[in-house]
């Protein structure tokens, strides 16, 4: 389903039952427990307003979802833990004020890896998301129920987060498209803090032109987040016709699974016939990023979550009698094991006496990673690999074992570190059916051109 | 490989204001150690006289004039969240 079509639907019926539709499909779809809840008597409120011409705009009456860590009005922020359960929010994110300025209705908080730690859906503290194309494999994560209302057509977008790859991996397994945009191009002001250097905000839908409108009305910089880029993002109707991509030689080795480099090596054959030059590129950090990640990511999420304190609002434990036992006992029912494995793992990296030795050493790798990106952009316009090793994985297969979860973020860890804009696209099935997602990376915000590039490979 | 004892677990949840379930206890244990085994790959890197990345897009202080920013939203919409609020004021159970 795509913007325009839901547009037309508009025209020819009403705000009201276009809104009213994708509420009833989310019903009836509730068994892949892609949304944790559906702001609905707001989302027909407004849909009349639509109707009745009060509120206008490009997107005027359209529907979407927005993952359950975007602060917004008409039911609580979970962020999928029980410490936000009843967390009613006192202001909407900027991303979500900005569609709504535009006429978009949001109909439900789609769910997530609680507090967005995780690639599967799994750790959510109120039950897994389903995959959209096989109910026994994962939705991906962290924002697997975006992705998942996106490929039912419930909405024709959804909105995510992306830290390592939790908006391309969960669009990849689902077949849809994924955009993680260059860091500070989306104000994230409303949105529950991961880990401040890498995380970004971007949209999930089912083709290009719709990513672009949504990325050309969320953009830009807002002075209630600091770290937002002056607005660069404009969609570009024109290509550069002949590129230079660099396929990344690391991420298609004999790990991968056969069927998704075949996909790969079918998509760079198309961007071959349609004029463009594809050449293998090697990558020798790729295979440290994932190490890198994970003492950067959980040193900074251990810092951000710290304010879940039992004190000024979310969850607290009953009971107690001192401050630090308030605390403990308030975290420990607040998260979920991955939360605090990853807590645990940030306060040993940051500690004295292992800050040397862990956190200054990866923020250095990272560098050196940046350097080799670099390096490939002074002659490449843009890179392509696989979004993920795997297609969807059956649901409890890696939960046993964190490493091997962690794993499957390893081609999109990357461009996370580096700061850099990078997509999944739909690339085709392997042979069980399952969506393989093919991934672009482009130099800093290079974001319009790497997804006008993308979008001119949609249907050749 | 990092081993990590039971009592490391203990510590690094004080120092993260956590408790744990006992049963908690033994599993964070070895998944510790195990991801820290993974990341101290890192020491095969060179990175002698290697500058850290902090931020990515080079930003540094940014600056902006000492006004208020409505955030729409007032101390009273934003003090109904806390549990316990005495004359405005939010109240914590007792330090020591």
């Amino acid at each position: 389903m795509t913007i325009s079509e839901v547009i037309n639907q508009i025209k020819a019926t009403s705000a009201r039952e276009v809104v009213e539709n994708s509420l009833r499909l989310a019903r009836e779809n509730d068994d892949y427990h892609a949304l944790l809840s559906l702001t609905e008597e707001r989302a027909l409120q407004r849909a009349d307003q639509v109707d009745s011409g009060q509120i206008t705009g490009k997107l005027a009456g359209v529907p979407f979802v927005v993952k359950d860590n975007f602060l917004a009005f008409g039911a609580p922020t979970t962020a999928a833990s029980k410490m936000l359960e009843k967390f009613d929010a006192p202001l909407q994110a900027t991303a979500v004020e900005k569609l709504e300025a535009e006429g978009a209705i949001c109909i439900g908080k789609a769910n997530l890896d609680a507090f967005a730690h995780g690639g599967s859906t799994e750790n959510s503290a109120f039950g897994p998301t389903k995959n959209a194309f096989d109910k026994e494999r994962v939705a991906g994560g962290s924002s697997g129920g975006s992705a998942v209302v996106t490929a039912l057509s419930i909405v024709p977008f959804a909105l995510g987060s992306d830290t390592g790859g939790s908006i391309r991996q969960p669009a990849s397994y689902n077949g849809a498209v994924g955009i993680k945009p260059t860091y500070g191009t989306v104000s994230r002001f409303g949105v529950v803090a991961m880990a401040s250097s890498t995380d970004v905000i971007g949209p999930i839908t089912s083709n290009l032109q719709d990513a672009e409108t949504v990325m050309s009305i969320i953009s830009g910089r807002d002075e209630r987040d600091m770290t937002t880029l002056p607005d660069y993002f404009e969609v570009r109707s024109e290509i550069k016709p002949v590129q230079k991509i660099g396929l990344i030689k690391d991420f298609m080795s004999e790990d991968v699974e056969k069927d998704v480099r075949n996909r790969v090596n079918e998509y760079v054959e198309k961007l071959r016939s349609a004029g463009h030059i594809v050449e293998e590129v090697e990558l020798p950090m790729a295979e440290y990023s994932l190490a890198i990640y994970y003492i950067i990511v959980p040193a900074e999420l251990s810092s951000n979550l710290a304010r879940y304190d039992g004190i000024r609002y979310g969850h607290r434990s009953e009971g107690v009698k001192t401050l630090a036992e308030l605390y403990g006992k308030t975290r420990d029912e607040g998260f979920v094991t991955e939360n605090k494995r990853r807590i645990m793992i940030g306060s040993y990296v940051l500690s004295s006496g292992f800050f040397d030795a862990y956190y200054l050493k990866a923020q250095k790798a990272r560098t050196l990673l940046i350097d080799e990106f670099n390096k490939l952009f002074a002659n490449h316009d843009c890179l392509i690999g696989p979004t993920a090793p795997t297609t969807a994985f059956k649901l409890g297969e890696n939960t046993a074992d964190p490493i091997k979860m962690y794993l499957n973020d390893i081609m999109t860890v990357p461009a996370s570190l580096a700061g850099i804009p990078a997509i999944s696209v739909p690339g085709g099935f392997d042979s069980s059916g399952l969506p393989v997602g093919v991934q672009l990376i482009g130099p800093m915000r290079s974001d319009a051109s790497l997804m006008a590039l993308a979008r001119s490979m949609e249907n050749l | 490989m990092t081993q990590i004892s039971r009592d490391d677990v203990l510590h690094l949840a004080r120092l993260s204001s956590l408790e744990l379930t006992d049963g908690e206890i033994d599993g964070l244990a070895s998944d510790i150690g195990n991801i820290l085994g993974y990341v101290e790959q890192l020491n095969q890197l060179d990175t002698e006289g290697v500058e850290p990345t902090y931020q990515v897009t080079g930003l540094s202080n940014v600056w902006r004039d000492d006004k208020i920013i409505n955030y729409g939203v007032t101390r009273e919409e934003l003090l109904a969240r806390s549990h316990e609020v005495v004359d405005s004021q939010v109240k914590v159970p007792k330090v020591l």
